[in-house]
């Protein structure tokens, strides 16, 4: 007989609440410490299936099945490993191009170049500005001449490229392409990522040129130039990373690179182009920070989140386009500069979630980084841990190990609920845009990095060697010196470039290039002519400074 | 009786790291003091104009971008042209221990690298700073 359920009528405890209050509650917890995530996230003792919602086809499905939450593959490292793709660049494209020859002797299977502060702001090295700074964090990079020299005997053809920039993302794009033209290889054949991912330097990274408006066309005329001459690049990869790096939570840098990444959807789409044109060449980046479930649970959300909207609201047909593909670096905000030998630990520890999180490629960061830019010892040893993990822990025979255990599970469906929230207010906000400029993310991430560095601080967090294990003399560490001879090196290179050009076809490149930031054809056929003309990539930028301005951020801690 | 610590927070450079310099000026805040951010990529000419206008007792300078043995020094003397060397500087970031020293020769008050407490930093001001 069936009976009318009685609301009042005292719901029955699961025996997996019974479990917790007779046995689990018995003994007390240890204090101090807190149990939550790093992000925060409050975690139960247990989870099973009474506190657990999981319906398997449809949250998780099959690897390479809608929604991806356990790989976009269906052979995963089965079938092909993660590139190990390590970041590397420093002083003059000279110096930059041995290191990359030494890592790709190494075994390492991609290239990935990081750009000095000057480039990255759209200054050469000549600039004011750029006083003290040339080629210190990365590869100064003035002009074609410079890209010249960075692939001196790399064939283009036979590798892939990363380029870590992004408001003068369109000119380093075009040097590249240029040189690929040198060495005879079609454009079309080059292989490679630009991040152009300009949203969350706003958000996070604050390596801005223009203001937002122009900023965001910049983008869309780059995504759609190359889904047209460089097809195998990938124009944008949007980035979490920066993001986490600022210190936002697990969730915040899920939700903001989402949020980013549909908003370029949703402007490609305002320019007329077709979701499936261009969403299979979109690329993520995402960071692997030390909490080991909720990294792994972060990257699984991320891609059951892209595919559903994709597909859902962007009525994306080509199954491409639901994939998101990812890069992934470990944590540089966790490793210390005390004790450095211990972030070799930390470091082997974030890399093997984003592997159980199914990365496409991996960054592993080298121990000395919280004190200088990496030793070639040490980049070899960050290589080394990606081997170590490829080909002797055994975790890369199985697709999505640690799928169906209750606590990722349970992780992944929290995160993938925060960062609707997310969507939610920033769609409120009146979209990305409107929200960056209301400080929204910014102000969410300060207070979540303030929230962390006092826990640190009370010692609910421990951090070994920083607030507990230190130790009182440490020796010190061997370190990556920059030359500074090197920033006058690299200040004669760019002269010697201009003394050398025809001039005049420079100034009427430029001339053209500002004719068309006026109007609104695309910026990349001009920007392929200037950089053929070698013109710098200082120039081109003063050229679009004069046309659209410059953004200037009003800060808030 | 004294006022509050006048204290600017100041990120010269190109780079923009500023999660520490936030932290760094909230705590700050927190502990009583009275803070102004200049915000991202100051040349140390307007970090200079920032620190004589706000009469502050001290400036903190982060900074990550390796260009710290070029941009502080060019404060420090900024400061003394400007009849302001009283101005405490106390410097943070990626400092590598050598170049602490050398900037502590040259007139900084203290470095503090990766790692350090606010709740040092915060000590250090009080300290350091005249009530």
């Amino acid at each position: 007989m069936a009976t009318t359920e009685d609301p009042r009528a005292e719901r029955q405890a699961t025996s997996t609440e019974r479990w917790k209050e007779e046995l689990y509650e018995a003994t007390p917890e240890r204090q101090g410490e807190l149990f939550s995530t790093m992000s925060g996230v409050e975690n139960e003792p247990l989870y099973t299936p009474d506190n657990v919602e999981l319906e398997y086809e449809r949250d998780l499905g099959y690897p390479g099945v809608h929604p991806f939450t356990r790989g976009v593959y269906p052979s995963m490292y089965r079938g092909r490993l993660w590139t190990m793709r390590q970041f590397a660049g420093f002083g003059t494209a000279e110096e930059t191009n041995e290191r990359f020859r030494y890592l790709l002797e190494h075994g390492q299977t991609g290239l990935s170049t990081a750009f000095d502060m000057p480039t990255l702001m759209g200054y050469d090295s000549d600039h004011p500005r750029s006083f003290g700074e040339v080629g210190r964090e990365g590869v100064a990079i003035d002009s074609l001449d410079d890209m010249e020299t960075l692939f001196d005997g790399i064939p283009l053809g036979e590798v892939s490229t990363s380029m870590t920039i992004n408001a003068p993302a369109a000119m380093l794009l075009a040097f590249y392409a240029c040189v690929g033209e040198e060495q005879d290889v079609p454009i079309a054949a080059l292989r490679g990522t630009v991040q152009t991912d300009i949203l969350k330097e706003y958000i996070a990274q604050k390596e801005w040129i223009f203001p937002p408006q122009p900023s965001m066309r910049l983008v869309v005329d780059m995504i759609e130039w190359c889904s047209r001459e460089m097809p195998l690049m990938h124009p944008v990869s949007i980035s979490g990373y920066h993001i986490r790096e600022a210190g936002s939570t697990a969730a915040q840098e899920l939700a903001f690179t989402l949020a980013d990444g549909f908003a370029y959807v949703d402007a490609c789409v305002a320019r007329g182009m077709d979701v499936d044109d261009f969403a299979p060449r979109l690329s993520f980046f995402f960071n692997a920070h030390l909490d080991f479930f909720e990294e792994i649970a972060k990257y699984r959300a991320a891609r059951r989140i892209w595919a559903t909207r994709m597909r859902e609201r962007y009525g994306a047909r080509n199954p491409r386009s639901w994939l998101l593909r990812f890069h992934t670096q470990t944590a540089g905000v966790s490793l210390t500069a005390q004790q450095p030998e211990v972030n070799l630990i930390r470091t082997a520890i974030e890399a093997l979630a984003a592997v159980l999180g199914g990365t496409q490629s991996l960054h592993t960061n080298s121990f000395d980084e919280a004190l200088a830019l990496p030793t070639e010892h040490a980049v070899r040893l960050a290589l080394r841990t990606q081997q170590v993990i490829a080909h002797e822990t055994g975790v890369v025979n199985t697709i999505d190990p640690l799928g169906g255990s209750y606590h990722l599970e349970r992780l992944t469906n929290e995160l993938e609920r925060q960062a609707y929230e997310y969507f939610d207010r920033i769609e409120k906000l009146g979209g990305v845009v409107a929200a960056i400029e209301e400080n929204f993310m910014q102000r969410e991430i300060a207070e979540a990095s303030y929230r962390y560095q006092s826990e640190v601080e009370r010692g609910e967090r421990v951090v070994v060697g920083v607030n507990r294990y230190e130790l009182e003399d440490e020796a010190p560490l061997e370190i990556l010196r920059i030359d500074p001879a090197l920033e006058r090196k690299q200040m004669d290179r760019v002269r010697a470039v201009r003394a050398r050009r025809d001039s005049a076809a420079v100034e009427q490149a430029l001339a053209e290039l500002k004719r068309s930031a006026e109007g609104d054809t695309n910026l990349m056929e001009p920007i392929m002519l200037a950089s053929r003309a070698y013109a710098t990539m200082g120039e081109m930028c003063d050229a679009l400074r004069e046309v659209w301005g410059v953004w200037r951020e009003t800060p808030v801690f | 009786m004294a006022g509050k610590i006048r204290v600017v927070i100041a990120k010269p450079g190109l780079d923009g790291h500023d999660r520490g310099a936030k932290i760094i000026a909230r705590a700050l805040r927190d502990a009583g003091m009275e803070v102004i951010y200049t915000g991202l990529h100051q040349t140390p000419e307007q970090i200079v104009e920032t620190a004589v206008q706000e009469d502050a007792d001290a400036v903190g300078i982060s900074i990550l971008s390796g260009a710290h043995m070029t941009l502080v020094p060019r404060i420090l003397e900024l400061l003394r042209e400007n009849g302001a060397d009283d101005v405490l500087v106390v410097v943070g970031g990626t400092i590598p221990a050598d170049d602490a020293k050398e900037l502590k020769r040259q007139g900084v008050a203290d470095v503090f690298g990766p790692g350090a407490p606010t709740s040092d930093i915060v000590d250090f001001l009080k300290d350091a700073v005249p009530a």
